[in-house]
């Protein structure tokens, strides 16, 4: 049966070709979109270099807090202090390891004249432990080296090519950042800014930074990374970090309630400073809405050719009727050859995308970007062409399955 | 085998009503090869249409081998089709875009069933009408006689006790309708397949064991 269904559908689309080619783009173009929206989430989302211990890892980046005045309603948000995560989280019982690390913060050098813009964040030493840097050369800056504030610096390998060039090992040497001389203990393999809590050029520890990090303020400008020992340790390391935060008060009189959480990677990345409000749900909406909107217009193309193709094949409606096809069966047939052409488009829209992917991360609009064709791409190709498939064929497929047979034969 | 009583059809638009059958009853024998005649726009069509159960009546009943068909579902007249009736139409509808081996199975898709053995009894019912060397052409290769030779292997591939034939030779000249005629005659008298033609052709009508004629809808003969 589906041997003839897909017979069927190769020698329709052969049959009116200019059909065939705008279905074919349609599908193909809108899949290509979808397919290179996907690659770019699960890179942003995926388990991914250097945070290959996302799993068992939960993050603390925001804290805020509410309260009602006469003013009317108060609330402040934003990452915590390094202050607050040093006294309550880095203290907790059940993690393995905490690492409390600084948002990367924006500035300039300058070697021969020309100006550099880098991106540096202040670490602690567990930093490195907890996460996977790749060092090309050189070693993390030490505990030791933390305590006693020495200016010393992991550098990424891009900034390494930029400030030193093409030069041979970089480890001893100085980078100067904002007036200070740092000396390169390490140099790290580069990754996409999409990566953006852990994002950096130069990393520093944090006792050299010229804002005082022990501010015993609850805001701030640090994050935190719980490590678990599994991720059963996950659910274990939240509530403890809840009980604690639970029993604090708040900073100030005007506001009554303080929330800040531990989260996993993809909560903490879609975070939106809201109690109220989940940013992985807001970014769920926005991607389907996305989705939606993309794929409207070619659906209604699709439905709106796969109709006058029906009224092109009603004598075959009607004889595979006479012979014993029911309503449904055609139904199905019809939709089973719609799936095959979306199926066909998705096949094209494998070697855009691939295409598009490859432009995409050489073009160095976002540098070391590397979006591939994997599996899970791949996967959500497969079910957006099904999808496809299925929502611009079951109109077409019930207007033929409606054509009398007396009608449908008539209509030669 | 085919029993209609009293079957009335009146085709209804929002001006017009055409009475395109008045009260017919007829009883089709097991066995029997029977002839409609009529002018053009009789009724002809219509009735065999109704006794194969393509169309409804508007009033009447309808009996195939003893079963009373005007409460079957979708499903259950389409699996009725099936396996009861099989299909001659004067414009041979033939799927274009399959090869004539895959038109013939056509009817056997809808019975499920192993591949292999839907294209050996395909192959059979070619071997019989004599187009064995064309299996693997398409229609559009293929004369007018051979067209209509491909449409009776679909109608019987399947084995069906009743063959209703709509004006089977009517796009044929004379001697490829002859042998066209001649294939139904051997079905009928060999395999025992109870016929219903449509035709125009006095001569044709003549070979039948009865002839019915339609006039304005009414039975005159």
């Amino acid at each position: 049966m589906l041997k003839n269904y897909f017979k069927i559908a190769i020698a329709v689309l052969k049959r009116r070709k200019f059909f065939t080619f705008i279905s074919l783009f349609g599908i193909s173009f809108t899949l290509t979109i979808l397919m290179v929206l996907a690659a770019f989430i699960h890179k942003v989302v995926g388990d991914d270099y250097p945070d290959t211990k996302r799993s068992r890892s939960l993050f603390v980046t925001e804290l805020q807090e509410t309260g009602m005045s006469q003013g009317g309603m108060s609330s402040a948000s934003g990452a915590p202090s390094y202050w607050f995560l040093n006294k309550y989280a880095a203290t907790l019982k059940s993690p393995e390891k905490v690492t409390l690390f600084s948002s990367s913060r924006g500035t300039n050098t300058y070697v021969n004249n020309k100006k550099i813009a880098l991106y540096y964040k202040y670490t602690d030493a567990t930093y490195w432990d907890v996460l996977d840097y790749e060092f090309l050369e050189g070693k993390p800056f030490t505990a030791q080296q933390v305590l006693n504030g020495e200016p010393v610096t992991v550098i990424s390998d891009d900034i390494r090519k930029e400030y030193f060039g093409s030069e041979g090992s970089v480890v001893g040497k100085y980078i100067e950042a904002d007036n200070v001389r740092y000396r390169v203990c390490g140099v790290v393999k580069s990754f996409p800014i999409i990566s953006y809590m852990l994002y950096s050029d130069i990393y520093l520890p944090f006792t050299v930074s010229k804002t005082s990090y022990n501010d015993r303020s609850y805001r701030g400008n640090y994050n935190a990374i719980l490590l678990g020992r599994s991720s059963g340790d996950l659910e274990r390391m939240h509530d403890e970090f809840e009980s604690v935060v639970k029993k604090l008060p708040t900073s100030d009189k005007v506001y009554q309630n303080l929330y800040c959480h531990a989260k996993t990677y993809l909560e903490a990345y879609a975070d939106m400073g809201n109690e109220g409000k989940s940013g992985v749900n807001f970014a769920i909406i926005v991607v389907s809405i996305f989705t939606l909107i993309v794929m409207l217009l070619p659906t209604l193309n699709l439905i709106n050719i796969n109709i006058t193709r029906i009224m092109e094949r009603s004598s075959e409606i009607g004889v595979r009727k006479a012979f014993g096809a029911s309503s449904s069966t055609l139904a199905y047939q019809f939709i089973v050859e719609n799936i095959i052409l979306t199926l066909l488009g998705g096949l094209i829209a494998c070697v855009f995308s691939f295409i598009i992917m490859k432009l995409l991360n050489s073009s160095g609009l976002i540098h070391h970007l590397d979006l591939s064709l994997n599996w899970f791409v791949l996967l959500i190709g497969l079910g957006i062409a099904l999808v496809f498939g299925l929502l611009s064929g079951v109109y077409p497929a019930w207007r033929m399955s409606k054509l009398h047979v007396v009608t449908a034969l008539r209509e030669q | 085998m085919i029993q209609l009583k009293n079957v009335k059809k009146v085709y209804r638009t929002a001006t017009v009503e055409t009475l395109a059958l008045s009260d017919i009853t007829l009883n089709v024998e097991r066995g029997e090869f029977l002839s409609i005649m009529g002018p053009s726009g009789c009724g002809k069509s219509t009735l065999l249409n109704i006794m194969g159960l393509l169309d409804a009546p508007t009033n009447g009943e309808i009996r195939i081998d003893e079963e009373k068909t005007d409460r079957l579902s979708d499903k259950q007249l389409a699996n009725f089709r099936n396996r009861k009736l099989g299909f001659i139409f004067q414009n041979y509808h033939l799927i274009n875009d399959l090869k004539v081996l895959d038109n013939v199975e056509l009817p056997l898709l809808y019975r499920g069933g192993v591949p292999i053995k839907r294209s050996k009894l395909a192959s059979e019912a070619l071997f019989k009408v004599g187009l064995s060397n064309r299996m693997k052409h398409f229609p559009t290769q293929l004369s007018g006689g051979q067209k209509q030779r491909v449409a009776i292997a679909r109608a019987i591939v399947g084995n069906p006790e009743i063959i209703l034939a709509d004006e089977p030779t009517g796009n044929l000249d004379s001697s490829m309708g002859n042998e066209v005629m001649e294939i139904l005659l051997n079905l009928n008298k060999n395999e025992g397949t109870t016929i219903v033609m449509v035709t125009h052709d006095e001569n044709m009508a003549r070979k039948t064991h009865r002839l019915v004629r339609l006039f304005d809808g009414a039975q005159v003969q």
